[in-house]
């Protein structure tokens, strides 16, 4: 009993979810236990498109130090104007407009590898300088458009099943996915290797070229995807629906327990993490505190956990 | 050489009954050293006999377990790398401590803090400018250059000059650390040289080299050391090559495995596995691996070897011209923490890294089969651990170069690369390695090896020694011996 | 022994190729700069004049002095993602504080940049990644600009607007000023003992650390010294606009970076130049509005002509670095 007890407690997903119970119970007691449940349903509503990207952002981070994706909030607001120009308000067309999203985030990312690659740019300034041209597009792309989802689809995306909302049941299942592909798959494997040690990994046999390649490129698509899903639950799509997405993102990365180091991932974390940070804002919210503050609490308590959690060398 | 060593007088340096553990691993075990006022200590012994680590902890740059370091008669408690400094205990290690970034002037300037104020800049280019021009006449360096402008010769030479550098703090010992092995013959002899001017002068100096000649002719003193202990000493002049070597270890069980396979019959008409040929090779000498054979690659260090080796992995997924490469390659890494070791994963993990593909059942990686490739290793390469599920950390130096070992061949490469891969492995697990290899070479595979250890080439079929990036000779097992060996590497290519 | 003197000494062939290709890359930013002077001048000759320079190069000054605040995180292998939103809320306390009551004003300011020390004291102590912390710091800042001016407003102080709206004879103020903080950075971080010692922490910390220097004051050293100059571009900033509003720094962030990479710095290493860094941030001045107000690229696309232009300079860079490589 006391190893088991042990081993649960070393797991560091364990603490970001013990953070959001903490910040939840906080909520709860502000506001004498009324809407509890609803807070916790609008929590994993809201929580699934940090998880998304997330998630993305987890592998590219697992990488190797220097490896982020900046290019995520932009990312996310050109898909969410795409896909709602294709889906034109009509409900037989979600499907091509998921797929237009999707290929809109899978040519950003590939654009990404593609500075970073062949022109040697580090991935820092090469997603963010590719943040601002994508900027750009969505601008002028998105001018004067008529952007409201079609209804089936808006339908959709605020919907629930058993009480439960049905984006995050589908959610937790992608999470379970991301998490088989890395210990299981070789692709996976790969990029544990590459962060751990890229030159072992490429003396090792590991395909380092192919494997950041598809890591750029999946966090360009899981982009894509938030950005549609967003333009769906919100029922309309802007060019600053992504912004938030960015910190949130890395975020959820680091506070669930993967190393910016690199070479260690965490799934389940990011969910915690999500959890942990939604409810966060709902409990500032709750509190009546003004936006500034909420920045400020925001802001100083993410600096907090990452002090606690330390960088690369206080892990070891 | 005699050198001033003063017979009553107190030495300047004692250490008495150092340890250290690294985790599993005994890197000292009880070593007593001690160097006296003007006397040159040669140091020598094999990889991961324990000697770095000594010297670090007389450079107070690692903490011993447990053991007493007395400098000049004093006792030392908190000792650190700027008490060590202030006290005039220098070190020149391998890894270099030069700030790329900066002009050797400033490199000078962080060396001596005591250099500030208005000059400064002046003063500390005067300062290693005057050093380099005693220690290596015609050096052409200049106080300004960026040290990574400067070849990484140069870069040593720089260095070396900077530890004999005073400004306001005395020097007293200094430790160098193979130093002359990025340098040229003739570099090296400017060096050595002023080596023995500074010792008759009243410096100390510890040195260690893998090149028995010149500890041979340089040190008052000779220290060996073998496993974390030091298993003799005594004057320089009571010893011989034969001598050091018997006192290093091994060779006696070496030169009965060399006889045992010393009857190995030539392969000639074996398929070949790969054919390469070197840029800048005079005449048509190619390197030939076949099938079964097992080649080696020698000649001093940084000739080219490790080159070879990572421009035929790499010919195995891109092909090109002039190396021709027939069947699957695995590389077995000499540096273990910088490119072999996955610090995070475990044994098991390390081990599968190398055969992904065949670990699949459907699209995912067999946990099952991982283990059991793990397992089946362990068994027979001899991986000390109760349980290949356990961290890679958890294992001993030796037996993690066993693990990496295992990776390579548990994978379906049928060539095997190893870039000198028994640097700081104890001896009985280098025998039990060397076994396996032979094994797995009569089973057909082919193996390239690249080693700083003469002794080793005993297992090869044939050796080609480099210089120069480029072969300058090719030697077949019967006709190996050590002074052909070494006499072929000085040969200019 | 007679050895050649200083100046006579013989140079390797291989480092006279390396110092020429190093050369190279140090104009670089210096030719980029003349590159956009050259294209506003054809586009708009009447631009090149003591006016036109004057209007143009307006907001270089705030900008120069967060490009060399990012200088300083980013030779100490660091990168400060904060520095946008650091400079807005110093320029919403010099126009709320700063004017109404100027000793808290400066108190106030003064916080900041021990704010910033305490930064490089937790990332020095603990190890951590700069990027997620000055990220999280930018959510601070971002919220206490808003707490002080939740709408634009404020004003600058007097004093400020003077020395900002200072008309030096033949040449334009923002290019003195230029000139000036350049030198003055030069000399504190290349030419100074201690510079060596803060650049050597990003080329080789090991070796730093071994030679007996404190790594920890190194790092409190670097991130006090772009707080202090974060807060000297907002106030430059804040002498310009004469009113402020929270969000006005918020495209420092990338510019800083660009500007330090387009003078010629590196990510890691300690490689900066302080006066490339200038001369970058210059550029950039002028090639994020003025040129392209000349060249008609319409607003939306202003924002992308930011980051296509960081993207062209450093593909250059590694041209010029591959074409003199022997690979």
């Amino acid at each position: 009993m006391n190893a088991a007890l042990t081993r649960l407690l070393a797991k560091p997903w364990l603490w970001s979810f013990l953070g959001a119970l903490v910040v939840f119970l906080a909520s709860i007691a502000f506001t004498g236990g009324y809407g509890a449940s609803g807070m916790v349903n609008a929590a994993f509503s809201l929580a699934v498109f940090t998880v998304i990207v997330g998630v993305g952002q987890m592998f590219v981070i697992t990488l190797g130090p220097g490896n982020v994706d900046l290019s995520l909030p932009a990312n996310i607001g050109l898909a969410s104007a795409v896909a709602m120009k294709v889906m034109n308000g009509d409900d037989s067309l979600v499907a091509l407009g998921i797929l237009a999203a999707l290929g809109c985030g899978l040519g950003i990312g590939v654009a990404n590898y593609l500075l970073i690659w062949a022109l040697r740019i580090p991935p820092i300034i090469a997603t963010l300088s590719a943040s601002f041209v994508i900027q750009s597009i969505d601008i002028s792309y998105g001018r004067g458009l008529q952007i409201k989802p079609p209804p089936g689809f808006a339908n959709f995306a605020n919907a629930q099943v058993f009480g439960a909302p049905i984006l995050a049941i589908l959610v937790v299942l992608f999470t379970i996915a991301a998490a088989i592909v890395l210990q299981r798959t070789i692709y996976g494997r790969s990029v544990l290797a590459i962060g751990q040690n890229i030159r072992a990994a490429r003396l090792a046999g590991v395909k380092v070229g192919r494997t950041r390649f598809l890591t750029y490129a999946l966090c360009g698509v899981l982009g894509g995807l938030d950005g549609a899903l967003l333009a769906g639950y919100f029922r309309g799509a802007n060019v600053d629906i992504g912004n938030e997405y960015l910190l949130a993102s890395i975020a959820v990365v680091v506070i669930g327990g993967t190393s910016v180091a690199g070479g260690k991932a965490n799934v389940p974390g990011v969910w915690g993490a999500a959890l942990f940070l939604v409810l966060l804002l709902t409990m500032l919210n709750t509190f009546g505190v003004s936006a500034g503050v909420r920045l400020v609490m925001t802001g100083l308590i993410i600096v907090l956990v990452i002090t606690a959690a330390g960088g690369a060398k206080a892990e070891r | 050489m005699e050198g001033m060593t003063g017979g009553a007088a107190p030495d300047l340096v004692r250490l008495d009954g150092v340890e250290k553990r690294f985790g599993a691993v005994r890197a000292l075990d009880g070593v007593d050293f001690s160097v006296a006022r003007g006397e040159c200590v040669g140091l020598v012994g094999h990889n991961g006999a324990g000697k770095s680590t000594l010297m670090n902890v007389l450079a107070g740059t690692i903490k011993a377990d447990s053991g007493r370091l007395t400098i000049n008669g004093e006792t030392l408690r908190d000792y650190s790398p700027t008490r060590a400094k202030a006290l005039g205990v220098r070190c020149v290690f391998q890894e270099l401590s030069l700030c790329p970034n900066l002009s050797v002037a400033e490199n000078a300037r962080v060396f001596h803090p005591a250099l500030k104020g208005f000059n400064w800049r002046r003063k500390a280019g005067g300062l290693i400018l005057d050093k380099l021009d005693e220690i290596f006449p015609g050096h052409g360096v200049n106080p300004g250059d960026l040290v990574q402008d400067l070849s990484i010769g140069r870069r040593q030479m720089i260095e070396t000059a900077r530890a004999f550098t005073v400004s306001d703090e005395p020097v007293r010992l200094v430790i160098l650390d193979e130093p002359t092995s990025s340098l040229d013959a003739h570099t090296a002899g400017q060096l050595l040289s002023f080596v023995r001017r500074a010792v008759a002068q009243g410096t100390s100096c510890v040195l260690i080299s893998h090149l028995l000649g010149e500890i041979l002719n340089n040190s008052d003193r000779i220290v060996v050391m073998r496993d974390g202990k030091e298993v003799a000493s005594g004057r320089a002049a009571s010893f011989d090559r034969e001598k050091l070597m018997a006192a290093m270890g091994g060779a006696e069980e070496r030169e009965r495995k060399a006889a045992a396979i010393a009857s190995t019959a030539p392969r000639g008409d074996a398929p070949i596995r790969v054919r390469a040929r070197r840029p800048g090779q005079k005449g048509e000498t190619h390197i030939v691996a076949r099938e079964g054979e097992i080649i080696g690659l020698a000649g001093l260090a940084g000739q080219g070897q490790t080159d070879l080796l990572l421009d035929i992995f790499a010919a195995a997924s891109r092909p090109r011209a002039d190396i021709e490469v027939t069947a699957p390659v695995a590389l077995v890494a000499g540096d273990r923490q910088s490119d072999g070791i996955f610090p995070q994963w475990s044994i098991l993990e390390n081990i599968g890294i190398g055969s992904l593909a065949r670990l699949r059942e459907g699209p995912l990686i067999s946990r099952r089969r991982e283990e059991a490739l793990a397992n089946l290793w362990r068994d027979k390469i001899g991986i000390r651990t109760p349980d290949v599920a356990n961290n890679i950390l958890s294992l001993s130096g030796g037996n993690q170069q066993k693990a990496l070992f295992a990776r390579a061949l548990g994978s379906d490469a049928r060539i095997v690369l190893m870039d000198d891969p028994m640097r700081g492995v104890d001896i009985g697990t280098k025998l039990e390695v060397y076994d396996l290899i032979r094994e797995e070479a009569r089973a057909g595979r082919t193996f390239l090896w690249y080693t700083t250890e003469t002794e080793e080439l005993q297992n090869c079929d044939r050796v080609y020694i480099f210089r120069n990036g480029a072969i300058v000779a090719d030697l077949a097992h019967d006709a190996l011996s050590e002074e052909k060996v070494i006499e072929s590497s000085f040969e200019a290519g | 022994m007679t050895a050649p003197a200083l100046a006579e000494r013989p140079v390797s062939a291989e480092a006279g190729r390396l110092r020429l290709r190093r050369a190279l890359r140090a104009l670089l930013p210096a030719f980029s700069l003349v590159l956009v002077l050259a294209a506003i001048a054809y586009l708009n000759s009447r631009a090149i004049s003591y006016f036109g320079f004057n209007l143009m190069l307006n907001l270089a000054i705030p900008i120069a002095l967060a490009t060399l605040a990012q200088m300083f995180v980013i030779a100490g292998n660091d990168l400060d993602l904060s520095i946008g939103t650091f400079v807005g809320f110093v320029g919403c306390v010099a126009a709320t504080w700063l004017h109404d009551q100027p000793l808290l004003g400066v108190l106030i300011l003064i916080g900041g940049v021990a704010a910033y020390a305490a930064l490089g004291a937790l990332v020095a102590w603990r190890d951590l990644p700069s990027i997620v912390v000055t990220l999280g710091m930018s959510f601070v800042w971002q919220g206490l600009a808003i707490l002080l001016l939740p709408k634009p407003g404020g004003s600058a102080p007097h004093w400020l607007l003077s020395l900002m709206g200072v008309k030096p004879p033949f040449v334009p103020f923002p290019i003195v000023a230029a000139i000036v903080i350049a030198v003055v950075a030069h000399i504190g971080l290349m030419r100074s003992s201690y510079g060596a010692i803060l650049r050597g922490s990003g080329g080789n910390a090991a070796a730093i650390g071994r030679a007996g220097w404190s790594l920890f004051k190194a790092k409190v050293t670097l991130f006090a010294l772009a707080g202090f100059f974060g807060v000297l571009s907002g106030l430059a900033l804040i002498g310009i606009t004469t009113s402020a509003d929270a969000n006005i720094g918020n495209g420092y962030t990338l510019l800083s970076i660009a500007g330090v990479i387009l003078g010629g710095g590196e990510f890691v290493g300690g490689r900066v130049s302080p006066i490339g860094a200038v001369i970058g941030a210059l550029t950039l001045a002028l090639a994020a509005s003025p040129l392209l107000t000349f060249m008609r690229i319409p607003p939306d696309w202003q924002v992308a002509a930011n980051g296509a232009i960081l993207i062209i300079v450093l593909a250059a860079r590694v041209l010029i670095s591959q074409r003199g490589a022997e690979r």
